[in-house]
């Protein structure tokens, strides 16, 4: 019953006659497609006739094969013409116009040239960084104002963005610290028994969990749970224009969406760094008790070690990470454009962006830190 | 690529045989039977919250009944599995209310997906069947925007074309009309008519915009709430004067109910 499409090409008084047979549907017509565009196009000076007296069936693919090769620039008193086509299919295919479908020539992309892309790429960045800074000043007077007027404040998204990026990330926060505290002391401890001084692993521990990992590590656990959920958040409010509804009722979206989850960071950063430390030390004194020292040596040594200003400096840092986090999940979902695509877009820039953004500052923190001696 | 041969010539093109359907073990419809006509354009109405949209979901497939079958084409998608499903889901297309046309790529992207994915044709065969596509629906000149880029009626236009890629015989539509100005959804209306009568394709609407109805439908099937069941089925002019049942005539002459 059915049967493959098949294409006969013949030259007759100066005509090329195309015989076209069998089913012509988007599963098969691919088959005799090429050959019969290259006939029509080898003899652009003779006129053409496409006899489709056999062919059984037609979809929307075999008309679009007929229109294709309709549409080819001829000479003069050269056309192509199709004949024997049954009157259901002549009716398909007369609803289109070939000339509308005449390939356009390819607009030729010119490569840009160096100038340009440093030219653009500095125009980008310079309108990049002027927007964050408006951003900043805009959450700044927000804040302040909130802080001002705590009755203003939405309390309860402030606890429920708390909650969601405190409280439920204490499971993750638990798991890396106790692991990194584990495999810290254990790797110093192999070593440092060489050498008789196994103690010296609870001082390695302290210091390193105190004024490097913990942050760090905390901080990065923040950008992949809560920044990411921020922008994603407000960015699938702004393409279902539910930002544009807070700015229409006379909501300023700033503080409406940014101060409650900045304020939760802002509290919650600190709180779970202040855990990740501690879980992190138990880690390494689980080694160490495996290395027979208890502990309440354990303890004492790193308390010894480890002074108030290093505590300090600590939760300095840590509340700075806690806003970048918050800031450029914010910022990046009220900046998202149309669609699902940059929804992701935004949660992927709000990571990367806070992860950079939380090492430079770290930098800064060790070099800062280095010259007032703390 | 198809197990299964395409739509048979004769019989109704869709069956729905006692159906059952609702939400967590709660019925919306109960025990509901018709018939879908090849090359009608039949409508599915009724008030909201009749099952109406639900009912075009059971019967593309996406929700499982509770009871009954439903069959495309002779063969009952509820139970169909792999490559049969693949086959039966050949046969419709469906433009939902929105347009679900995907955002990060163009018109004419969206309209060769199907056939990238589906057929073995050339790169340069698919972009012709799919701008013949874009033409058909008459958004041609638009093809390279995206969809954000296009107003609400183009949207619904493009994603019937979209939905004719394959050259399905059957399209579902889900509330063509809603969201739209009267010019634009009469605009609709005259596409839905012109593929029916020049591609032959059979329609299953759903929709509640009355004078649409009256424009396109051939036969409609209108869900009560109440009974949970079919209230009528036939031409809706003739049904608007003759129903036997009084509510259907008030639905569809829109009078309020009596005080």
């Amino acid at each position: 019953m059915t049967s493959a499409p098949r294409l006969q090409v013949a030259t007759a008084h100066g005509h090329t006659v195309l015989r076209l047979s069998g089913l012509l549907d988007a599963a098969r017509v691919d088959a005799v497609w090429n050959a019969a565009l290259e006939a029509v196009q080898r003899s652009p000076d003779a006129p053409v006739v496409v006899d489709t007296a056999a062919v059984e069936h037609l979809d929307g693919a075999g008309i679009a094969l007929l229109l294709d090769l309709l549409r080819q620039p001829r000479g003069e008193n050269a056309g192509v013409r199709i004949e024997g086509l049954a009157a259901r299919y002549q009716a398909l295919l007369d609803q289109f116009d070939p000339a509308q479908f005449r390939a356009q020539p390819e607009r030729a992309r010119r490569p840009a040239s160096v100038r340009e892309v440093l030219g653009r790429g500095s125009m980008a960045a310079t309108s990049g960084a002027l927007d964050a800074l408006a951003f900043v000043g805009e959450t700044t007077k927000a804040l302040m104002h909130a802080l001002r007027a705590p009755r203003s404040l939405r309390w309860r998204d402030t606890l429920t963005a708390a909650q969601r990026g405190g409280a439920d990330a204490l499971p993750i926060v638990s798991l890396i610290s106790f692991l990194m505290g584990l495999i810290l002391a254990f790797q110093a401890a192999v070593a440092m028994r060489q050498y008789g001084a196994e103690m010296l692993v609870a001082d390695l521990v302290g210091i390193s969990l105190v004024r490097e990992l913990a942050p760090l590590m905390t901080a990065i656990l923040l950008a992949g749970r809560s920044g990411a959920a921020f922008a994603a958040e407000i960015g699938t409010m702004r393409v279902d224009e539910e930002v544009d509804a807070l700015v229409t009722m006379g909501l300023d979206p700033v503080r409406f969406l940014v101060v409650p989850r900045l304020l939760a960071a802002l509290v919650m950063t600190p709180l779970l760094t202040l855990y990740a430390m501690m879980v992190g030390l138990f880690g390494g004194a689980a080694v160490m008790s495996t290395f027979e020292i208890p502990l309440s040596a354990y303890m004492r040594e790193t308390f010894a070690f480890v002074t108030l200003s290093d505590f300090v400096g600590d939760m300095v840092k840590t509340f700075v990470f806690g806003a970048i986090v918050a800031g450029v999940g914010c910022l990046r979902g009220l900046r998202t454009r149309a669609g699902a695509e940059s929804v992701g877009l935004a949660a992927t820039s709000a990571v990367v962006t806070s992860l950079v953004l939380i090492v430079v500052a770290d930098g800064i923190f060790a070099v800062v830190y280095y010259h007032l001696r703390v | 690529m198809s197990t299964l041969p395409p739509l048979p010539d004769t019989g109704p093109i869709i069956r729905v045989e006692n159906l059952t359907i609702g939400y967590g073990g709660k019925p919306v419809l109960e025990n509901v039977s018709f018939e879908v006509r090849r090359g009608e354009v039949l409508v599915i109405l009724g008030g909201s919250g009749s099952g109406k949209s639900t009912l075009l979901k059971h019967m593309i497939g996406l929700y499982t009944p509770m009871t009954g079958r439903v069959l495309i084409g002779g063969d009952d998608i509820v139970h169909a599995e792999g490559a049969q499903r693949q086959a039966i889901l050949r046969r419709f297309g469906v433009m939902y209310q929105h347009g679900a046309l995907f955002g990060s790529m163009t018109l004419l992207e969206n309209v060769r997906l199907p056939l990238e994915t589906f057929t073995a044709l050339s790169a340069r065969a698919i972009d012709l069947v799919a701008r013949t596509k874009i033409d058909l629906v008459q958004l041609t000149g638009a093809e390279d925007r995206l969809p954000a880029e296009l107003s609400g009626g183009m949207r619904k236009r493009a994603a019937i074309a979209r939905a004719m890629a394959l050259d399905p015989g059957i399209l579902f539509l889900d509330e063509p009309s809603a969201g739209l100005d009267p010019i634009v959804s009469a605009d609709i209306d005259q596409l839905v008519l012109r593929l029916s009568r020049n591609l032959g394709v059979t329609f299953v609407v759903v929709s509640h915009e009355l004078p649409s109805i009256f424009a396109i439908a051939s036969r409609v099937v209108m869900l009560d709430r109440r009974s949970k069941s079919i209230a009528a089925s036939g031409d809706p002019r003739e049904l608007r004067e003759h129903a036997p049942d009084e509510w259907v005539r008030r639905f569809l002459n829109r009078e309020p109910e009596p005080a």
